[in-house]
């Protein structure tokens, strides 16, 4: 009996490398366009650019439907209680890459009504400096991304999103105990964070 | 049973749009109450990106301004430049050169250009008609392409200066701008092949979000919107500046202020601004070589030679990023026509090196303001329409 | 211009006036702003383009309401200024401009200046339990915020692996 060639036909590989290798190359992305970076996005998404060689056409602006939260443009203090929200509700695996220096720490506008880095607030994978960052730039942010998962073990559970939820409780916590609203919560865990030297609130 | 008024309200469904949400423009927030699929009344909700722009002015100094203006309506950012520059040189009382004036209306054009390829692009996209923003993309490049020569970045070019522009246009500049001029108007062809007598797209806008002129002005409507509803104002041709009586367009107008009719009104003003960036051009040769900024060292920055070789141009220097311009006591108002409609820089200044109060006056605004009126009794799909057809833009709503 | 017949048929109601570059600007009387609204609205001003304030800090009283209107039929310009007490009600103008409606919520939200009339007087731009009025002079800029200030540095993470090696 002949024996069957398999070479042509078989790879042998470890788990976590496929699994990366498919989760890299088909990440969905959730616009979280706030401002001028979302014009850029456009840019990026448009043919020039063409965001879509990298599998990530499948724009979705449902967190339960997307794995990469994009965050473009300046998230101000009224935003940050919707954007721990969004990203909560996504489902795991998920990642967050910052695009801007709006998002990343606030950007050029140090006020009372910006907040000043959205990783006060959510775990970030990437961040994108620009502003706007060039659609190439965004697309190297991507690309690191990519990199960055191809890295990760499967096994391992991150801890900063663990940590997230346990700030979520908390946060949910002070509204009940406190009587705030979700606003009013954020703005003073992100006050006492501020005073103790600021640190995030996740 | 009959329903009675209050069961009537009980009966509405409250649906929120955003401020997450793939059609609302930046961030806004609008709560729909619907009675089955028809809006009872819509409520927007603002401020989620209020970045407290004008409050931040008061701590910089005009210069510095400069960049913050540029984000508020980051889709034709130069348009922003240019008005709050026209602002503060009125408060000064000078004028920039002649040819820094032609170049002026000639960013200025490109970035209405600009604007309403986006507005355009993204309502189509809004409503399912994707390939029309694809294409019209391909022309919002070509005018990155321009803006890059010009000033150094696409997107926020910052390129005005008090008394005039950061630079002078490079020679490459001319022949891409004239290829811009030929492609440009083909693509708009393009676009209306794809729209204007698309039957889904007229059914879509037509009648949508119409608005009679009388409640358009009491709304405090300008630009592109007002003229859509049969009001013919517009601040180029009723109180130029700029030497803008001295081109030759077109205003459009239409007739019912619905979404159809906002969307004619911006592709007819792309073709008008094309008529007015050819003169633009035409007119730099007539003018030749010259200088783009004031020759006053107290308003604007020596050039670099002069600074590194004279004293007295290192102390102009030193003097005016430390100590800022001297500015008279006073308050102005100037307004220019933007992409959408009078976009007006109110100034008080105490004299100081920063603005005393800075406020912008965003069309888009009162514009917003109206939308429960334009949207009330239609369903949501009209709801989107509007939306994209108003041109919200969220950094020039909020600051 | 307006501001004569203003003053013809409105007597005492224009306390000062002046004319900086090219801009016609009108204080009125605080009580009698309606008066004045409802006489230029007939001259064919009949388009609100903003309502503003301005806080002038420690004089007394502390805010200069701001309204710039414009007539359509002639073109021309006028600005407002009503000298305003913290604290001191305001009639609102939503009756006449519809555009009032949310220019008058912002000098609410960013000033705290009452408007008296409104149908709708809450917070646009802050949210709704915000603490303070943020565009007045005593408001810091950084609302508090000691990570605002100038001397943090943004947190760094030296374990943070390098993606570039």
């Amino acid at each position: 009996m002949e024996t069957l060639k398999l070479d042509d036909s078989v790879t042998t590989t470890r788990l976590d490398a496929v699994v990366n290798w498919a989760r890299k190359n088909s990440l969905w992305p959730l616009p979280f366009g706030t401002a001028c970076c979302a014009i850029e996005f456009m840019s990026m998404m448009a043919s020039r650019y063409d965001f879509s060689r990298f599998g990530a056409e499948a724009l979705r602006f449902s967190p339960r439907q997307s794995d990469l939260l994009l965050v473009l443009g300046t998230i101000t203090n009224k935003q940050a209680p919707v954007l721990r929200q969004i990203y909560a509700q996504m489902a795991e695996p998920k990642w967050v890459v910052s695009v801007g220096v709006c998002a990343s720490s606030g950007g050029m506008y140090r006020t009372y009504a910006t907040l000043q880095g959205i990783d006060r607030v959510v775990p970030v994978d990437v961040y994108v400096p620009g502003c706007p960052p060039r659609p190439e730039t965004m697309i190297y942010g991507v690309m690191q991304l990519q990199k960055k998962i191809s890295l990760e073990s499967l096994a391992a559970r991150k801890e900063h999103i663990e940590s997230f939820y346990q700030s979520l409780a908390r946060q949910e916590e002070l509204q009940r105990a406190a009587g705030l609203t979700a606003h009013q919560a954020v703005r003073e865990m992100l006050l006492e964070a501020g005073a103790q030297g600021g640190q995030r609130i996740w | 049973m009959e329903p009675t008024a209050a069961s009537a309200a009980a009966d509405r469904m409250i649906v929120n749009m955003g401020p997450s949400h793939p059609v609302t423009h930046g961030t806004l927030h609008i709560v729909l109450e619907l009675e089955g699929e028809i809006i009872a009344k819509a409520t927007p909700n603002i401020g989620y990106l209020h970045r407290g722009v004008e409050k931040l002015g008061e701590n910089l100094s005009y210069q510095q301004f400069i960049p913050l203006t540029d984000r508020l309506n980051y889709c034709s950012s130069l348009m922003n430049n240019v008005g709050y520059a026209l602002a503060v040189e009125k408060l000064l009382g000078i004028q920039d050169p002649p040819r820094s004036q032609v170049l002026r209306v000639l960013c200025s054009e490109l970035a209405r250009i600009g604007d309403h390829l986006v507005c355009i692009g993204i309502n189509a996209v809004d409503i399912g008609a994707f390939s029309a923003f694809l294409y019209l993309f391909r022309e919002r490049e070509t005018i990155y392409d321009l803006f890059e020569m010009m000033a150094g970045q696409r997107l926020h070019a910052s390129f005005t200066r008090i008394g005039g522009l950061f630079r002078d246009i490079p020679p490459e500049f001319e022949p891409l701008c004239r290829q811009f001029l030929e492609s440009c108007p083909r693509t708009i062809d393009e676009m209306e092949t794809l729209l204007t007598h698309n039957p889904i797209w007229a059914d879509r806008t037509k009648g949508v979000g119409a608005i009679g002129a009388a409640d358009a002005v009491s709304w405090g409507y300008t630009g592109p919107c007002l003229r859509a509803a049969g009001v013919a104002q517009d601040l180029r041709k009723a109180q130029p500046y700029l030497g803008y009586d001295s081109y030759e367009f077109d205003i459009p107008v239409a007739t019912t202020g619905d979404v159809y009719d906002r969307y004619l009104v911006r592709t007819e003003e792309m073709r008008q601004s094309l008529r007015i960036v050819r003169q633009c051009l035409d007119r730099l040769k007539e003018i030749g070589p010259g200088p783009v900024i004031v020759d006053d060292y107290k308003v604007a920055l020596p050039p670099k030679e002069k600074v590194y070789t004279r004293m007295e141009s290192l102390i102009h220097h030193f003097k005016l990023i430390m100590h800022g311009m001297e500015m008279p006591v006073g308050e102005v108002y100037s307004a220019t026509e933007a992409a959408n409609g009078e976009l007006g820089y109110y100034i008080v200044s105490h004299g100081g090196k920063c603005p005393y109060r800075i406020h912008v006056r965003p069309p888009c605004f009162p514009i917003f303001n109206s939308f429960d009126e334009q949207v009330r009794g239609r369903i949501i799909a009209d709801a989107v329409a509007v939306l994209g057809a108003m041109n919200v833009v969220a950094g020039e709503l909020d600051r | 211009m307006v501001i004569e017949r203003i003053e013809a048929q409105l007597p005492g109601v224009v306390l000062d006036r002046h004319d900086f570059r090219g801009d016609q600007t009108i204080v009125v009387v605080p009580g009698r702003l309606l008066e004045v609204v409802d006489f230029i609205f007939q001259e064919g001003f009949q388009l609100l383009l903003d309502v503003t304030a301005v806080d002038q800090g420690e004089r007394e009283p502390r805010f200069d309401l701001v309204y710039h209107l414009l007539n359509l039929a002639n073109q021309e310009r006028i600005r407002i200024k009503v000298p305003v007490a913290d604290g001191a009600p305001v009639p609102s103008l939503t009756g006449r401009f519809k555009s009032a409606d949310w220019a008058e919520r912002e000098v609410f939200d960013l000033f705290g200046i009452p408007f008296q009339g409104h149908p709708d007087l809450r917070r646009l731009l802050m949210w709704d339990d915000f603490p303070g009025h943020p565009l007045r002079k005593d408001f810091p800029l950084d609302g508090g915020d000691p990570f605002c200030n100038q001397d943090i540095g943004a947190p760094f993470d030296p374990d943070a692996r390098s993606l570039n090696g």
